[in-house]
């Protein structure tokens, strides 16, 4: 385990490094004009930083204003028979429910959960398993498609909660077995 | 459902917050509250957080755009250069097998495609500042074959389920907070992880695939209702 995670760790580092090597190389080889090609290419960057901007202010203004005026708390205590159902301790709901609206918030209420329980009891090991298995789904829905300026998101979101909820609740039973 | 989920998380927030505000000041008794001139009215209510919080939110939303333009122009110029070399290309034809299931309606060597696995493998790697400059790059090759601008293609939500639900093989963040609060064994979530994120992939692209079957399908229906009917073929 710990030589498996020593040689990811490496890889990690490498990646980077090597991938910026092996395309400019190519691109050397190929005898591409990589200087002025490079530049074209990075002029969209700033575009695309623009353009993303009104979809992430209109997404991160509705998740602060959720997370701040108590609903999520109202909504912990109104789903609260529904994780019992499926042997999730309520403790991790928050955990669950903050996880696809935002990154930082999720941080905050796992270094919160796991400060409170212990980072080595079940509660720890499910927030930290479901913060490592899943993704802000509603910041990716902002980002991904504001960047080509997509409004109608048509069944993103449902597909991606989906997938959300399948995570958080495998998450719960995996480490409900190993615990 | 975007909209949906929008008017209501703002909704709620104002009368929860109104509501949690006119509570607390019909429960206090006069006596024991700060009188008005002490009391910051801004901190001190609800609905004042509230209108904190989205202010603070809309700034922290440039920043984060305006933070993303550095990373997202070194990617795309490396994306641009290995573009003209034919990288991209023979990255796509590789992983033409797993692609073409995936997504039918590209075409097999399309440079969407060399994006998409860039941005999937950066994510496996948690190389976030990689990954989504990848991603943001796949969509923009993804919306030069979208039909209709403004909407989402199929293909751009199957790959945006994929990513949402990205399997990491080093959940860095959760094993460094796990570390740093004093966790005897910080790794012991690797497994996991991985388990729980492999079934949200597989949760996700299912409930994809099956939208887009039974939304083929009813078009498909609709459109035979209307021609059938003139050359009696089904």
């Amino acid at each position: 385990m710990e030589s498996i995670k020593l040689a990811i760790d490496w890889l990690s580092i490498i990646a980077i490094p090597l991938i910026i090597f092996v395309f400019i190389g190519y691109g050397g080889i190929k005898k591409v004009k990589v200087y002025e090609k490079f530049v074209e290419g990075a002029k969209e960057g700033f575009n695309i930083g623009v353009k993303i901007i009104p979809f992430l202010v209109a997404m991160l203004m509705a998740i602060a204003m959720f997370r701040a005026s108590g609903a999520l708390d109202v909504l912990t205590y109104l789903l609260k028979p529904v994780t019992n159902l499926i042997g999730m301790p309520s403790e991790v709901l928050p955990m669950a429910l903050m996880r696809p609206l935002s990154g930082s918030g999720s941080v905050g209420v796992m270094t919160d959960l796991m400060n409170t329980y212990g980072v080595d009891s079940l509660i720890g090991f499910i927030s930290s398993t479901m913060f490592g298995s899943t993704e802000t789904t509603f910041y990716v829905v902002a980002v991904y498609f504001g960047s080509v300026g997509i409004r109608k998101t048509r069944y993103a979101l449902t597909a991606g909660l989906m997938a959300d909820a399948a995570g958080l609740i495998t998450a719960v039973f995996i480490c409900r077995m190993l615990f | 459902m975007l909209n949906h989920i929008w008017l209501w998380m703002i909704i709620l927030s104002l009368l929860i917050a109104a509501g949690s505000d006119i509570y607390h000041e019909t429960a206090t008794p006069e006596k024991e509250r700060q009188t008005e001139t002490q009391r910051n009215l801004n901190e001190d209510t609800k609905l004042g957080q509230v209108t904190s919080a989205a202010i603070e939110a809309v700034g922290r939303a440039v920043k984060i755009a305006i933070g993303l333009i550095g990373v997202m122009a070194l990617w795309l110029g490396i994306m641009k250069v290995a573009e003209e070399a034919g990288m991209i290309h023979i990255i796509a034809k590789i992983v033409r097998p797993i692609t073409k299931r995936l997504f039918p309606s590209i075409p097999s060597d399309h440079p969407s495609i060399g994006a998409m696995i860039m941005n999937i493998a950066a994510n496996m790697l948690g190389l976030s500042n990689a990954a989504t400059p990848l991603g943001l790059k796949a969509m923009e090759e993804l919306d030069k074959i979208n039909p209709k601008k403004g909407q989402a293609s199929d293909d751009m939500i199957t790959f945006l389920v994929i990513n949402t639900s990205a399997i990491t093989i080093v959940p860095a963040t959760a094993i460094a907070i796990r570390a740093s609060l004093g966790s005897g064994n910080p790794q012991m979530i690797v497994i996991p992880s991985i388990i729980a994120a492999s079934m949200a992939t597989i949760v996700g692209v299912t409930t994809v695939k099956l939208i887009q079957y039974f939304q083929k399908k009813n078009s498909k229906n609709s459109a035979t209702a209307e021609h059938g009917g003139q050359n009696g073929i089904h």
